[in-house]
This record gives structure tokens, sequence and C-alpha cells, in this order.
């Protein structure tokens, strides 16, 4: 994947979790939590969905890699660049 | 269709859940929709555990539906569907009522910082901090402080905000002073934000939806259906489900029966390592709870005196008084026929909180007369507000710790699973038993409504992650 399709994958993961908030001005280094309503139990979902969908698993030890939607991509990229 | 007992079920499953109480419920379904194969098993006709209700004579009454977080709604509608999480309504009056004072609220942070601040006289800065303060609060970063400390700290010599702030938090969860402050921070928080909810229509609505939700994601539901033993390898790590004297095979089992009982009843005493099988004996269960059921003979209404009414007759707050038998303290649900229109009565149930104890060992004959003894006192004590209630009612029925044991066979009746040392047992079962997962009350942060449905999403989550991907049954 590249990594434009990772953020999509990203953002469509949040969509869903969050339908009402609106995906499309979010900034790239700037805190998740800060822009959307996302609690701890929003974050669970993201890593439950990436495996479901990608397999790929995210230890917890990790999770604060999932801060922003740039650290996320960052962090996803070698893990989804041979999907 | 869900049915009755374990003909035709399949010889294995990803995942055999235990228990369709709201942990296991939403743990089954999660994990369905996740693409797994699951078996969800409960004893009782019903779904819904100890969220549960029952009718009488045409009338009908909620169990344990007294009020939940904003929270819920978020969670329903992520878990569960839109269309239930839109049936989720605000309660609009909360009452307090006890020698110390009488107020109404709608216990949402505004309305308790406008009260705090005007008719207690406590500081604007202090109400802040304190709100800020219990917001802030983790369950992974424990200080060691009690809930007695933490008010110290913020309001010392306040019997009087102690009680506006504990009293109903005791109600719903029966925690006391000494219990750890952050599982009384994290509770109060959830509910004061945005108020307190209820869902339209009753329980047996809410849980009639959710059964429908469980099916459609594939869900295999099995009523009457006791599971007696997880069945292990010697290494601990699980393999199956003896279920009404039939074998079912499963790659992981979540238990959401009561956290003591998982590991010391249906396990073989010598799969676990012996000091998680003591830390395990050390968990102590909370307290119990009585009710009295009361309902209106039909075309009998009353006006609105608010839907939940915290009462007390006791000087000061007091977790001792609360659990005594001479009950001094009760919350009263009141259902008016505006969210039931399924029945169009009334109904009243008068809660508190009780010992396990205190209602057994004793004969029939003296455990009826108790019974009846607490009921005439909960209509004494009613009609301070209703004087006519003697002749409004036409049914009446009590639950005591004995009763809530029964349905759930949960140990001493425990209402709200265990004290806080029953979390790290709940969460590293499967390291003693790979394979074997805990959901449902404990450790009072992950019970209630919101709590043990929260609970069976994270361990769903643990649950996904040990079964991997790409082997599904
Ligand atoms: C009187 C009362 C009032 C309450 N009021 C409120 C309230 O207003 N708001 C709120 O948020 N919370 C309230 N609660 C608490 C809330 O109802 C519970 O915390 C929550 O419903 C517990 O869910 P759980 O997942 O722990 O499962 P439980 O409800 O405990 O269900 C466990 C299920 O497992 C089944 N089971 C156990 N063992 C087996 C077995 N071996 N085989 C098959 N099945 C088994 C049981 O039959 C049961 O159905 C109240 C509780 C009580 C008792």
């Amino acid at each position: 994947m590249t990594k434009d399709a990772i953020r999509q994958a990203i953002v469509d993961i949040i969509q869903e979790i969050l339908p009402d908030e609106d995906m499309g001005g979010i900034e790239l280094d700037k805190p998740l939590r800060d822009q959307l309503e996302l609690d701890s139990m929003d974050f669970l979902d993201i890593v439950m969905e990436l495996r479901k969908r990608y397999h790929i698993e995210v230890p917890e030890k990790d999770y604060m890699e999932l801060n922003t939607l740039g650290s996320t991509i960052a962090y996803l990229e070698p893990k989804m660049a041979n999907l | 269709m869900t049915q009755r007992g374990v003909n035709g079920v399949r010889d294995a499953y990803d995942v055999v859940v235990i228990g369709a109480g709201l942990g296991g419920m939403t743990c089954a379904n999660r994990l369905a929709r996740a693409g797994r194969s699951v078996l969800l098993l409960e004893q009782h006709t019903q779904l819904g555990g100890l969220a549960t209700w029952f009718r009488r004579k045409g009338h009908l009454f909620d169990v344990a539906l007294h009020g939940f977080p904003v929270g819920m709604i978020k969670t329903v509608r992520k878990y569960w569907s839109k269309e239930v999480a839109d049936r989720i309504t605000q309660l609009r009056g909360i009452r307090f009522d006890n020698p110390q004072f009488r107020l109404t609220t709608d216990y949402t942070r505004e309305d308790f910082t406008r009260l705090l601040v005007e008719d207690f006289s406590v500081p604007a800065a202090t109400v802040q901090a304190f709100f800020d303060h219990t917001r802030s609060m983790n369950f992974y970063d424990d200080d060691g402080r009690t809930t007695r400390e933490l008010f110290e700290e913020f309001f010392p010599g306040r019997t009087d905000v102690v009680r506006l702030l504990m009293e109903p938090i005791t109600y719903a969860n029966g925690s006391t002073l000494d219990d750890p402050a952050i599982s009384y921070g994290i509770v109060f928080s959830n509910f004061m934000s945005k108020g307190v909810y209820t869902f339209h229509g009753g329980t047996d609505e809410f849980i009639g939806l959710l059964e429908k939700e469980l099916l459609a994601s594939g869900v295999d539901v099995r009523t009457k259906a006791r599971a007696e033993r997880i069945l292990t390898e010697p290494d601990g790590r699980v393999v199956g489900v003896a279920v009404n004297g039939v074998t079912v095979g499963a790659r992981s089992v979540v238990s959401n029966g009561n956290l003591k009982s998982t590991v010391l009843d249906l396990l073989d005493a010598d799969v676990l390592p012996a000091d998680f099988r003591t830390q395990a004996e050390a968990v102590r269960i909370n307290t119990s709870s009585c009710q009295v059921y009361i309902g209106l003979k039909e075309g009998e209404t009353i006006d609105y005196m608010g839907d939940l009414v915290f009462t007390s007759t006791a000087p000061t707050f007091d977790t001792d008084a609360m659990l005594a038998k001479e009950v001094t303290s009760r919350t009263y649900s009141v259902y008016y026929p505006e969210n039931r229109q399924s029945v169009g009565r009334t109904a009243i149930v008068a809660s508190s909180n009780a010992r396990y104890e205190d209602w057994t060992g004793m004969s029939e004959e003296l455990y009826k007369a108790d019974k009846a003894r607490l009921a005439e006192a909960t209509l004494d004590d009613l009609s301070r507000y209703l004087p006519r209630i003697r002749e409004m009612y036409d049914h009446l029925e009590v639950a005591t710790p004995r009763t809530f044991e029964r349905y759930t066979l949960h140990r001493g009746g425990s209402s709200f699973g265990t004290k806080f040392e029953g979390l790290p047992v709940s969460q590293n079962l499967p390291q003693a038993a790979p394979g074997l997962f805990h959901t449902g009350s404990v450790a009072i942060i992950m019970s209630g409504w919101l709590g043990a449905a929260n609970y069976g999403v994270i361990v769903a989550n643990e649950v996904d992650k040990y079964l991997g991907r790409g082997q599904e049954t």
C-alpha cells in the first residue's frame, strides 16, 4: 500500500467508528484526541479493525504510536507496505 | 432464533461465551461481527443477567434500570446499533431527601457545580478542582488513596457534601469510603458529565433488541444452558466447555459468570498455578441488594415525583447503616406509564444495599417474615411521599440477596461484582489458563451497564488477538 492508501485506510476505520465526525480537516501532526471525540475505547476499536481488515497486530506497548494521524501512518507503513 | 438447551450445537466454535449478562452479550456480538463463530450459553431462560425484568399480573418490573451514564449511548451505538442507542433518554429529575438536605438535580456537572457553590457554599475553585481531579483518574495509576482520603482533601469535615457526592455511587455499585479513590473517581466522573440516562421502553425491550442483533450477527444463542466445566489441556490451555452434559469444543472461552466461580468452580483445581488460585480466593465480592417492587393498580396515577429519589433517615452518610437489615436508606425508582407504553401502569422499585449474611442461614419461616417486614417498612417510608400508597398498589414483591444469587449464580448474590483486587485476577486469567478470559462486573469500575458492556469489548479485543487470523473454526 502507498502512504496515501494507508492514510485513507486509517481514515476509513476512524470514520466507521465515529460516523458523526467530520474527517476532512484532520491535521497530520496534531494528536487525534485533540481533533476528534476519540476515547480509549475508540483506540481499541482501531486496533481490532486493523487486525480484522489487514491482519496487523498493534501490541499494547505501541499504542502511543497511534497518537497522531502522521505517527499512525509512519508506524503502519512498514507493516502495510506489502499489502 | 434463540434456542433452549444445547440440541444441535456444533462440535466446536472459535469462542464459547458463558453467561449472557451485558458483558458476555457485548463480547459475543463484537466477536461474531469480527467474523468469529460464537456460542453464547445462558443458564437462565432470559438473556441480560442482572439487567433484567419480570412480569406479574399486568405489571412489568425493571430490576437494574435505575440509570446509567451518558457514555452508554456511544457504547450501544458502536457495539450494537444506532436504532437501540436512539432509544436512550435522559432522566429528568433526581431527588435527594435526607436529614442533611433536600434537593432536586439533573445530575449534570453544571447543576452539581451550582448546587455545591450556592447551596453548600463550597468555593467554585474547589468544586472545579475536584471535578478535574476525578476526571483525570485512570485505573492503571492507582495512588493507593481511599475515597475517604480523597474527600478529606477536598471537603474536610463536610459530611453533607460527602453525602451528596457519595450516596448515589454507593447505591450504584456498593462501594464504601474505604474503597480506592480511583474506583470512586472513575464511576463518579462517568455519571457526572451529562446526567443520568435510561432506556425508553424498559429493560425487556432493550434486551430484546440486543438479542435480535446477536442473532443477526450469527451468534448461536442458547438459554437454559448451564456451563458445568471449562475443559483444558494439562498445561491449562482451554479446549472446550461441558454444558448440560454435552462437550463443546472451543478455541477460547469467555466467562461472564462470577469471577470467583469461574476460577474456583468451573476449572479443575489443578490447572491453575497455586498462587493464582490463592489470589482469586482472596478477592472480596461486593455486597448485594434488596428490592421491593410495587405495582400500582390500573388507573392509579401519581404526579411526577422525580425519576430517582435517594432517601435516607440516617443522620449522616454511613455505609454500614446503608447495608443494615433495618433499612434507613432507600432509592426509589419511579417508572411512569409514558415510558412503558406496553404496560400503561406505574411501578415503583425501592432498592437498598444489603448483606448476604443477613438473609441466609435462617428458617424459611423467618425468611418470609423478614421479607414481609421489609415490605411493610418500605410502604411506611413511601407514604411520606405518597400518603395513599397502601390503597394504590395491587402487587408487591420482595427480592433479597438470595433472589439475586438464584437468578445469576453470583456468589453471595453480589450485585456489583468484586472489589478492586478482582481486576488483576480477571485480566491475568489468560496467562494462567491460555484461551480462558473473564468479562463482566469486577473491581467496581468495570461494573454497571456501561462498565460491563465496555469490559466485554475490551475482552473481545483480547480474545480476537489470541485467536489470531487465518484459522477460523
Ligand atoms: C438491584 C440492582 C440494581 C442495579 N442498577 C443498575 C443501574 O441502575 N445502572 C447500572 O448501570 N447498573 C446497575 N446495576 C448493575 C448492573 O446491572 C450490572 O453491573 C451488570 O448488568 C452486570 O453485567 P455482567 O456482564 O457482569 O453480567 P451479569 O449481569 O452478572 O450476568 C452474568 C450472566 O451469566 C450467567 N451465568 C453465570 N454462570 C453461568 C454458567 N455456569 N452457565 C451459564 N450461564 C451462567 C448468569 O445467569 C447471568 O445471566 C444494578 C445491579 C443490581 C443487582
